[in-house]
């Protein structure tokens, strides 16, 4: 089923969840909402669900309004943060909660509700659990037998309010792979809320991007990282190295020193933000050099195939940081110490004009 | 030291009652024994004055006089009417009070509403306010001379010096416990299961028959009980709206206090027994249901 949110507005007190969003879920797809807390995706997520009431505007779900109509009727499946599983019954009844709830006329029989049950705890992988108590089952089977518990009503769209959010690590990555399995199985239109970037561009077909109750980008994980819209989205997804500085005919200058920039976009005299990935920076160390821009090395952590040194600013650049990857191989080529001054050259650089108030 | 390192691991590890009794055994977080004794001294010996000693005075004195004379007070048929009256109190006060409390947390602890403060702080007012004072507002009130008085009197409803005024008063006075029982409880739950639950289609009593009371039956039987303690044993509000009427008005704590100023000390110990059992009894059920919770808890 297909969704669509036009126009939502919501504010509690005078903090603004949501300004003006519109976005459009195309059925079938699992999209991420992904932003930092207080960005206003849970408040999206709960709207859609009915279980928030928008200010403004409009949710639609398969071409029909349904800002009016009550949660019970929306046909939707949520997933909570923290489960919600009903304590005081066994995995089976939690998972059975929704059909037994049913009005005597549609309600199918117990003989039939212990199938569909039993159905779905074996499409969770966790029949075995069935006459247990929530309380003792570990968080990834808890989450695992809410999902199942919200499949169990076959609602038209499924969503989940960061639902690996409470989990470790080690649990998180096995969940996340074993969604996109089950998402990939069951084709339901669903939505997730997460502030983890790596698991909404490893899970999902598509990722919007959220600030401050706005969409900043829509569009699938290769789109989002490769080509961020804005100066947000860029800084989001992963560490950058961020410049301050201002265009110069056809360079960049950044303290005392110039950098090459392909953008023939901005205006001279232009204020900008200067975006180079950790990856995307190369360490000069020869003391002649004159291109890129001076740093000092301050800390090199090395473990794995990539070690990360950190470097401070220099040359009126100063009170600035950088982080360079580079891989252990090539760390050793270049013999850094402690205190060195090198210069650092970007492969690529992303530029954003800045505006009046704007901070990176 | 490298295998009391090893249980110091464990002790943060362990919940609630194993921890208290590592710290205890550990001689690091010890302290000395004179000053476990000390308190330990000062606890019990309050305990058995203050306590003990006037709870069994109840008894001895009750029976100094024989069994006869205990039954014989027992068997008064003012004493009846008193038990009676106490009782059928309790049956209308704790039930209604079961009611109000549950409207009450569950609205504050579900529901963002102007003036929940001030409905918090209402609920305690009972608590705060001397029950003397309490059975003088709904004499002001109720009484003849009171605010509907005349009308009370022109359509024949006797409230004070009758039934109805003791009833009032007691369920005045016993409305915190439920609520104060339950808010903090419904609060620390939160509403997430209840929306889950509205999200797989139940139904607004489906919601609170099989999800909400079930997570609060401890605590509300926790309330229910103290409330029916109190119910039973009100004095002040009571007393002053009931004009104790012998065989009529009169509760089991006005009995005794009017065989005591009569002189008969077997008969109002033989009373404040029963009273007595009562509040032992509740203390029981109330230890089991303490039990019942925590052992859920964990």
């Amino acid at each position: 089923m297909s969704i669509q949110v036009n126009n939502l507005h919501k504010e509690f007190g005078n903090f603004t969840a949501l300004n003006d969003i519109s976005l459009d879920f195309p059925a079938g797809e699992l999209v991420a909402l992904l932003g930092p807390s207080g960005c206003g995706k849970t408040t999206l997520l709960r709207i859609i669900a009915g279980l928030e009431q928008a200010d403004r505007g409009s949710v639609i779900l398969e071409g029909e309004d349904a800002s009016d109509t009550h949660v019970r009727e929306r046909q939707v499946g949520f997933v909570f943060q923290h489960y919600a599983l009903f304590k005081h019954m066994t995995v089976f009844d939690n998972v059975a909660f929704g059909l037994r709830m049913r009005p005597k006329a549609t309600r199918p029989t117990e003989t039939q509700i212990k199938e569909k049950v039993m159905s779905l705890l074996q499409l969770v992988q966790l029949d075995w659990l069935a006459d247990r108590f929530p309380a003792q089952l570990s968080g990834g089977q808890r989450q695992r037998i809410a999902l199942a518990r919200a499949l169990a009503v076959e609602p038209r769209v499924l969503l989940l309010d960061e639902p690996f959010g409470a989990l470790d690590a080690k649990v998180r990555k096995e969940l996340r792979r074993w969604l996109r399995k089950l998402h990939d199985e069951l084709h339901i239109t669903s939505i997730f809320v997460t502030h983890d970037q790596e698991e909404a561009l490893e899970v999902a077909d598509r990722v919007v991007l959220m600030d401050h109750g706005k969409v900043e980008q829509v569009g699938t994980p290769e789109e989002v990282y490769n080509h961020p819209a804005t100066p947000f989205v860029y800084g989001f997804l992963g560490s950058v190295n961020l410049f301050h500085g201002r265009i110069e005919q056809d360079s960049l200058r950044v303290g005392d020193d110039e950098l090459p920039h392909q953008q023939q976009d901005l205006p001279a005299g232009a204020d900008v933000f200067a975006f180079a990935r950790p990856h995307e920076l190369d360490i000069i160390t020869d003391p002649n050099a004159t291109d890129g821009i001076a740093a000092i090395v301050d800390r090199i952590l090395s473990f794995g195939n990539t070690a990360r040194v950190e470097l401070d600013g220099a040359n009126g650049a100063s009170g600035q940081h950088f982080e360079v990857v580079v891989p252990v191989v090539e760390l050793q080529n270049l013999q850094l110490v402690r205190g060195q001054q090198v210069r650092l050259r970007p492969a690529k650089l992303k530029l954003f004009e800045r505006h009046g108030d704007q901070h990176g | 030291m490298s295998i009391v390192i090893g249980k110091q691991a464990l002790v943060t590890a362990a919940p609630g009652s194993a921890a208290q009794t590592r710290f205890e055994k550990n001689r690091a977080t010890r302290e000395p024994v004179w000053v476990k004794r000390i308190i330990l001294g000062l606890g019990l010996t309050f305990f058995t004055i203050f306590l003990l000693m006037p709870l069994l005075a109840v008894f001895v004195e009750a029976l100094r006089k024989g069994l006869d004379v205990y039954w014989q007070a027992l068997r008064d048929p003012d004493a009846i009417a008193a038990i009676k009256l106490t009782l059928l109190t309790a049956v209308i006060a704790v039930p209604l009070n079961l009611v109000f409390g549950i409207a009450a947390a569950w609205s504050i602890a579900k529901f963002d509403f102007r003036g929940k403060q001030l409905l918090i702080t209402l609920i305690d007012l009972p608590f705060s306010v001397s029950p003397v004072i309490v059975g003088l507002m709904y004499v002001l009130v109720f009484g003849a001379s009171g605010w509907f008085g005349s009308w009370l009197i022109e359509n024949d409803i006797k409230i004070i010096f009758a039934v109805p005024g003791i009833v009032l008063a007691t369920i005045f006075v016993t409305f915190p416990f439920i609520a104060r029982e339950l808010i903090p409880l419904m609060q620390a739950q939160g509403r997430e299961e209840e929306e889950a639950a509205v999200v797989l289609g139940a139904r607004g009593w489906q919601v609170f028959w099989y999800v909400t009371l079930p997570n609060i039956k401890w605590g509300l039987l926790y309330g229910v009980i103290l409330c029916n303690a109190r119910a039973m044993g009100e004095f002040g509000a009571v007393s002053v709206v009931s004009g104790h009427i012998r065989g009529l008005t009169n509760t089991m704590p006005l009995h005794v206090e009017i065989l005591y100023n009569e002189y008969q000390f077997a008969a109002a110990f033989a009373v404040a027994s029963l009273l007595a059992i009562l509040a032992v009894f509740t203390l029981v059920i109330k230890s089991w249901v303490e039990y019942r919770t925590h052992k859920l808890g964990h």
